[in-house]
């Protein structure tokens, strides 16, 4: 009977699905999640008295769509420049900096930039709506301009710390030491 | 102390990340920590400025309940208030954007753990962090959307955002309240001006714990934790170019160039902001013509109908006050002439002690066509039924022939092309 319990009890059932063991309870815990959805209950009849399912979509949706589409987007996007630069510790952050600029006022202010409610936006406030499009993209190249820029100043000294000479392996005064550490392989 | 227990079924390894660690979750969670209830609070604000307990007219929520305990009559002083609260609103939510997605990325690891429910509260804290990841989106969504006049949501704005937040509240609360002892010690466990010194070469893994943010088999670093945080530091400060002038105005409105009203839509006297010109909302040019009437109605049945001509006779007095709308953006003080509501109201016999009043707009549609202000706002020497601008006539998208201005209320209860004033009783029907 012990033995029947052992293999076939509901310990049994949970380690199959990978729950060694069940935690003990933290009444505090038990105590404040319930108090939160009494909470989140009250205000949640109200917020869905309306199109209950658009809105149960928009609050579920936001959460998978940044979870399991936008970050390993991202994600994999920064891996897979890393994995084409040649010393991605040195430089992938030329890329990755004012890429992120760019697409974070891009991700806020889309519906301005894309035109999305132009004739609305143009009737309502008295303004043209078609100067953001053009703004964002002078600002993005603006950012790369910049981070090219920087990475040009960073070449040019590298290249007058290695040049030939009796100064060779002689940093200038108060000159930083130069980035520690062979080239990296690619991170993934 | 070593990592948790994983198994073959953990895909954390697939977060891959050296910078990932409880310091860095913490530092970017105590931003969240002081800016979230600055928004909560700025919100609950700004629900109470269009005074919804006054009358149903003003009420955008009527099955609020007990999330309405805290409502009290909006003051008129200082006249500033409502211009500071919702620029404070709007700019600082899109500054905390990035602190948001980078806290989020820091604790991505935590969705993917293994066995993913190991007890019942844990399955609980897991259903309230659906709450509070969905629920932080759907806010910052919903708003970010509304400011640019994308209507998209599944509703009207003020109820999902205002039900949004408490659900969003709820969740948050929680989480603090579990997680902040974690918070503290991993504050403590590093110091913050030596991680400010550490360069990207320098940079290692925080050590193995119990949170599991920690990833089991780190890549080698491509960015310091000072690089990291300067990064979404740098994003805040971009947004807040972009978009804070709308707010302050002035000479800086130009610097808001991704921001709706980072433009004056003219120049001269009446060359500022509008929310809604005379035809997006169906005011067409006989409602505001020579036959435009304004009829003034007492509790005691009382009327008189005026033209402007009778408005502009009568005594008229001046007031510097801005206008602000819910979505973040305002203008500076605009000096406005016209007739006090007191005097109005005066006329049809409310001599002392003005009730409140239903102000209605000849306007063709918009929801706030019809708006109640209190008796708080009619008694306010400053609050005028304006007739003239900068020393200008009101032009037809200011509000032409009379748009009512009350210091301290939000821009749409500065009813435009005004037909009808009803102090004291007035049917309540929307």
């Amino acid at each position: 009977m012990k033995a029947a319990l052992h293999r076939f009890g509901p310990g049994a059932v949970l380690h199959r699905f990978g729950l060694r063991r069940l935690e003990r309870e933290s009444p505090l815990r038990l105590v404040l999640l319930l108090c939160s959805f009494a909470l989140t209950g009250y205000a949640g009849v109200r917020l869905l008295s309306g199109d209950w399912f658009g809105i149960v979509l928009w609050i579920v949706g936001a959460a998978l769509l940044h979870d399991l589409v936008l970050l390993p987007l991202y994600a994999f996007a920064d891996r897979a420049v890393g994995a084409v630069l040649p010393d991605p510790a040195r430089w992938i952050n030329h890329v990755r900096v004012p890429v992120f600029l760019s697409g974070l006022l891009m991700l806020v202010w889309f519906p301005l930039i894309l035109g999305r409610q132009e004739r609305r936006y143009e009737h309502a406030t008295g303004l043209s709506a078609d100067v953001f499009w053009p703004r964002w993209l002078l600002i993005t190249a603006g950012l790369f301009a910049a981070s090219a820029l920087w990475l040009a100043v960073r070449v040019a000294i590298r290249v007058w710390r290695r040049r030939p000479g009796p100064r060779r392996g002689a940093p200038a005064a108060g000159e930083r030491k130069p980035p520690a550490g062979p080239a990296r392989p690619s991170r993934s | 102390m070593s990592h948790p227990p994983r198994t073959h079924r953990d895909r954390r390894a697939l977060w891959r990340s050296p910078l990932r660690g409880p310091w860095l979750t913490s530092v970017l969670g105590l931003i969240l920590l002081f800016g979230l209830p600055v928004l909560f609070v700025t919100g609950l604000l700004s629900y109470a400025a269009y005074n919804p307990d006054l009358s149903p007219v003003n009420d955008q929520t009527p099955d609020k309940g007990l999330l309405g305990f805290y409502l009290f009559t909006w003051p008129t002083n200082p006249s500033w208030l409502y211009r500071v609260n919702q620029g404070v609103h709007v700019t600082l939510g899109i500054v905390l954007v990035p602190v948001l997605l980078a806290k989020l990325w820091s604790v991505i690891p935590k969705l993917f753990i293994w066995p993913p429910v190991r007890s019942v509260g844990h399955a609980l804290e897991r259903l309230s962090l659906l709450a509070l990841v969905g629920g932080g989106l759907f806010e910052f969504a919903t708003g970010v959307l509304n400011v640019q006049l994308d209507y998209i949501f599944p509703g009207s704005f003020y109820p999902l955002h205002f039900y949004g937040a408490w659900i969003f509240m709820a969740a948050l609360v929680v989480h603090v309240a579990l997680r902040i002892p974690v918070m503290v010690r991993a504050l403590r466990s590093r110091d913050l001006r030596a991680e400010l010194r550490t360069r990207a070469s320098d940079t290692k893994p925080e050590p193995p714990d119990e949170t599991g943010l920690v990833s089991p088999q780190p890549a080698a670093p491509t960015m310091s934790r000072r690089g990291a945080l300067a990064m979404v530091g740098t994003g805040s400060f971009a947004l807040l170019v972009v978009t804070a002038g709308q707010s302050i105005g002035g000479p800086l409105r130009e610097t808001a160039v991704l921001a709706p009203h980072g433009r004056n839509p003219g120049s001269g006297p009446n060359g500022f902001q509008i929310n809604k010109t005379a035809m997006a909302v169906g005011v067409r040019a006989r409602d505001i013509g020579p036959d435009w009437r304004l009829v003034v109605r007492g509790a005691t049945g009382r009327e008189t109908v005026l033209t402007r001509e009778r408005l502009l006779r009568l005594p008229r007095h001046g007031a510097a006050l801005p206008i602000a709308c819910v979505e973040g953006w305002s203008t500076s003080d605009q000096r406005w002439d016209g007739v006090r509501l007191a005097d109005l109201a005066a006329l049809v016999g409310h001599a002392d002690r003005p009730p409140r009043v239903l102000v209605e707009s000849v306007q063709r549609h918009g929801s706030f066509r019809r708006v109640v202000l209190s008796d708080v706002q009619v008694r306010d020497p400053r609050s005028l039924l304006a007739l003239r601008v900068n020393g200008a006539d009101l032009s037809p998208d200011h509000g032409y022939p009379a748009r009512v201005i009350v210091p301290g209320a939000p821009g749409v209860h500065n009813t435009k092309w005004v037909g009808r004033l009803t102090f004291g009783n007035f049917e309540e029907g929307a």
